[in-house]
């Protein structure tokens, strides 16, 4: 066989420069003639390697290299002509691969090893085995009771049966009816999903056709987010080329079933992640949630039954009718089956996607795949569920992950972000961050939505500046119990998370901020004082000329002072500063 | 705006970098199929990088669709602009891992450089600096997208220089970064 050079492109590894590595490769081969192929896969979680490139020698051995620049990627040029090369110091360590080792992967089981763009090596892989396997062999009301075996429930964040939505969409009369995908992955802090549609879109078409078929559905929409451009890209490819191969049309593999389907690219608006609102936004109307019921599996699309699972459950669904329910429900917990997958993101040092077994810890995920904190600070807290989920404190780092002890704690399982704290992160800014978040994003039907979390995010903006007084703490919770009883969908019912598990884990905080207008993590500008150290400052101007407001005084060489009247802590002086002379407070 | 009720014929656009006929093709294909008004819009913001009222008045009457009712849909998806962009359209990623990780001094250090708020266009016409909720390269934070080039592991100073590269290179008559 021939050598072959596999570049990572994902988002975050073009973000990272794969592009032009994976360009001066291609040139460089080109030019030395050697025998080598070059091509692309998806992100294979470990963000912080990025660009990584792998190297398949033609008697199929593999060596991945890491962190490559154009000088690296020159290296390996050099290792694949037989030269003299430092290549080798920029191969993977042996801790980061046996990271990867250690998880277990289905939902990204072809992420980063298989190339999106070329459905041969998703077949390859054992791809659309699968629905052959059901449309083949199987009846509809088998799939579906192979995936209540598997005891699957929905990644989005709700955490919901899937055997169950897809037993009523099949049990719901009518002649039409639709499989819908929600990949509008809107929690900030959540990229699985786009993982899987950059770097495995066919297994998401394949989850797709699988719940189709149980459903008794012809046809399908992927609703993703505009902000995935390149997702959207490698998914078309992959729905032609999955028409092509007539994986997708009419009569597939030789059975009576029919499928094909289309991807709407989402307008930007996150209460599209709940059902209802998801599909008003397929209709080309604002993208409101309404009343349930009728829930989706009797009135949905069109009127129609349909079903709605996200990116991540249906990815999957292909190995759990693949390798039979029970292998998945053997992974997990009493009430959380099969593995969840984590974007594990913020002051971490091994940032990226990892999917683990349900009923791991939170610990393992923090320390063990991640890698501990960056710097080695202290690990404070972790945001789970992103804006709908809540803040865990370090306490409590060994809970186990299943839906029923996350809830238990007042965050959620979510979508999957796990957004790593320490120190230097203000409890009381982080509430303040996801209410303005809801806030912007209510879609304003309901009027404790819409107006309750605009005062929640009044207060907490006082309290940023300095400006909180007794009682609003209180007058929180109590506003935020209202929020959460007076809103129909879930951004609603689950805005005040943020702020409510803060409050409940973090008080203290709240209080430094409210009567000693202090903000021990340094963030809230307002509450910060600067002094000039006067034994460190050399009298060199820099902070002087760098204050907007000219609250610096002092002559040259000589100690500086700082107007506490004139100064408007915007720590200019501070970052200016050579000789760490500014104090912050 | 004229009155939605008015059956017009010869629709002619305020700004006359507007070509409507571009977007004949999209309305052939779309105009009839329910619910593809936001597919339209879509199309047409590629086409002109924004959507001008009396433009969203047109495609309402293309299609069919009360002109409020099309506002109301422009006016509740953030993809969605009514006034015109600049050449470099700056997203600021303001997502969970990026504000931890200091996305408010990279803010500070756009709105510096370009003497720009959040929202607004450069006198210059060269930049628009938008914030958005998480791009999804949260590994690399703080993150901005400047047109569809993505500059992730910001501090204040590299995205300075990010932006005066671009300005130089605008000033030299180059294409678009």
């Amino acid at each position: 066989m021939s050598m072959k050079v596999i570049v990572g492109k994902g988002s975050c590894g073009i973000a990272a420069g794969a592009a032009k590595i994976s360009d001066r490769l291609a040139v460089g081969i080109e030019n030395s003639r050697i025998d080598c192929d070059v091509s692309v896969a998806g992100c294979i979680g470990m963000c912080y390697l990025e660009p990584i490139v792998d190297v398949i020698d033609n008697k199929g051995g593999k060596k991945t290299y890491v962190r490559i620049d154009a000088k690296a990627a020159d290296e390996i040029l050099k290792s694949l002509l037989g030269e003299p090369n430092e290549a080798e110091k920029y191969e993977i360590l042996d801790e980061d691969s046996k990271n990867l080792r250690s998880q277990r992967r289905i939902a990204l089981q072809n992420c980063g090893l298989i190339d999106p763009e070329n459905i041969n090596e998703y077949l390859a892989a054992y791809g659309y085995k699968a629905i052959e396997k059901c449309v083949t062999s199987m009846k509809p009301r088998q799939v579906i009771e192979e995936i209540k075996t598997s005891g699957l429930s929905g990644r989005g964040g709700a955490g919901f049966p899937t055997w169950f939505k897809w037993e009523a969409a099949r049990n719901s009369p009518g002649d039409k009816k639709y499989v819908i995908c929600n990949a509008d992955e809107g929690d900030p802090g959540a990229f699985m999903d786009r993982a899987v549609l950059e770097g495995d879109p066919h297994a998401l078409i394949e989850g797709m056709l699988i719940a189709a078929y149980a459903i008794g559905a012809d046809e399908g929409v992927v609703y993703v987010r505009a902000e995935y451009p390149l997702a959207i890209n490698r998914l078309e490819t992959a729905m032609a080329q999955a028409r092509e191969t007539g994986i997708l049309g009419k009569g597939i593999f030789g059975s009576s079933f029919s499928f094909d389907l289309r991807i709407k690219a989402g307008a930007g608006a996150f209460v599209c992640g709940e059902e209802t609102a998801l599909i008003a936004s397929l209709e080309g109307e604002r993208g409101m949630p309404r009343i349930k019921p009728p829930f989706p599996a009797q009135k949905g699309f069109w009127q129609k039954p349909s079903n709605i699972n996200n990116v991540e459950t249906y990815a999957n669904v292909p190995w759990i009718l693949r390798e039979g329910g029970a292998a998945f429900a053997a992974m997990g917990t009493e009430n959380s089956k099969g593995t969840k997958v984590f974007a594990l993101t913020g002051k971490i040092k091994k940032g990226g996607l990892v999917e683990i077994p349900m009923g791991s810890t939170i610990k393992d995920v923090i320390y063990g795949v991640g890698g501990g904190i960056r710097e080695d600070k202290t690990f404070k807290a972790v945001q789970m569920g992103g804006p709908s989920g809540g803040c865990i404190p370090a306490e409590l780092i060994d809970t186990m992950i299943d839906y029923k002890t996350l809830a238990a704690t007042g965050a959620i399982m979510g979508s999957g972000g796990m957004v790593v704290m320490d120190e230097t992160t203000c409890m009381v800014d982080m509430a303040r961050f996801f209410l303005d978040f809801t806030c912007k994003e209510s879609c304003g039907k309901c009027v404790h939505c819409r107006i309750g979390t605009k005062r929640m995010l009044e207060i907490l903006e006082h309290i940023t500046k300095g400006e909180g007084k007794e009682g609003d703490i209180e007058l929180l919770e109590d506003l935020g119990q209202q929020v959460k009883g007076g809103s129909l969908c879930g951004l609603g019912q689950t805005a005040p998370n943020p702020v409510l598990t803060t409050i409940k884990y973090f008080r203290n905080e709240y209080e430094d901020h409210i009567n000693h207008k202090k903000c021990t993590a340094h963030q809230c500008k307002s509450l910060l004082t600067y002094e000039i150290d006067a034994g460190k400052c050399t009298g060199c101007t820099l902070c002087s000329r760098k204050c907007p407001t000219e609250a610096i005084s002092g002559e040259v060489k000589k100690s500086h002072e700082i107007d506490r009247e004139k100064c408007i802590q915007c720590g200019k002086c501070a970052e200016a500063c050579h000789f760490a002379a500014v104090l912050v407070d | 705006m004229s009155c939605c009720r008015e059956n017009k014929t010869a629709w002619t656009l305020q700004d006359p970098a507007i070509d409507p006929v571009l977007l004949e093709p999209t309305l052939v294909k779309y105009a009839e199929a329910p619910g593809s008004l936001i597919t339209i819009l879509q199309r047409a913001q590629e086409l002109y990088g924004y959507l001008p009222v009396d433009l969203i008045a047109y495609i309402a009457h293309r299609t069919g669709i009360k002109p409020a009712k099309a506002l109301g849909v422009v006016t509740f998806y953030t993809q969605f602009r009514i006034s015109p962009v600049g050449k470099n359209l700056i997203l600021l990623c303001q997502g969970t891992a990026c504000h931890v990780n200091g996305s408010a001094a990279i803010e500070d250090a756009i709105r510096e450089e370009l003497q720009v708020n959040e929202g607004e266009i450069t006198p210059d016409g060269l930049f628009t600096y938008n914030n958005v909720a998480c791009l999804g390269c949260c590994s690399l934070s703080p993150v901005m997208m400047i047109g569809n080039e993505t500059y992730g592991s910001l501090t204040p100073e590299k995205a300075k220089k990010i932006l005066q590269k671009i300005v130089q290179h605008e000033k030299a008559g180059g294409a678009t970064a």
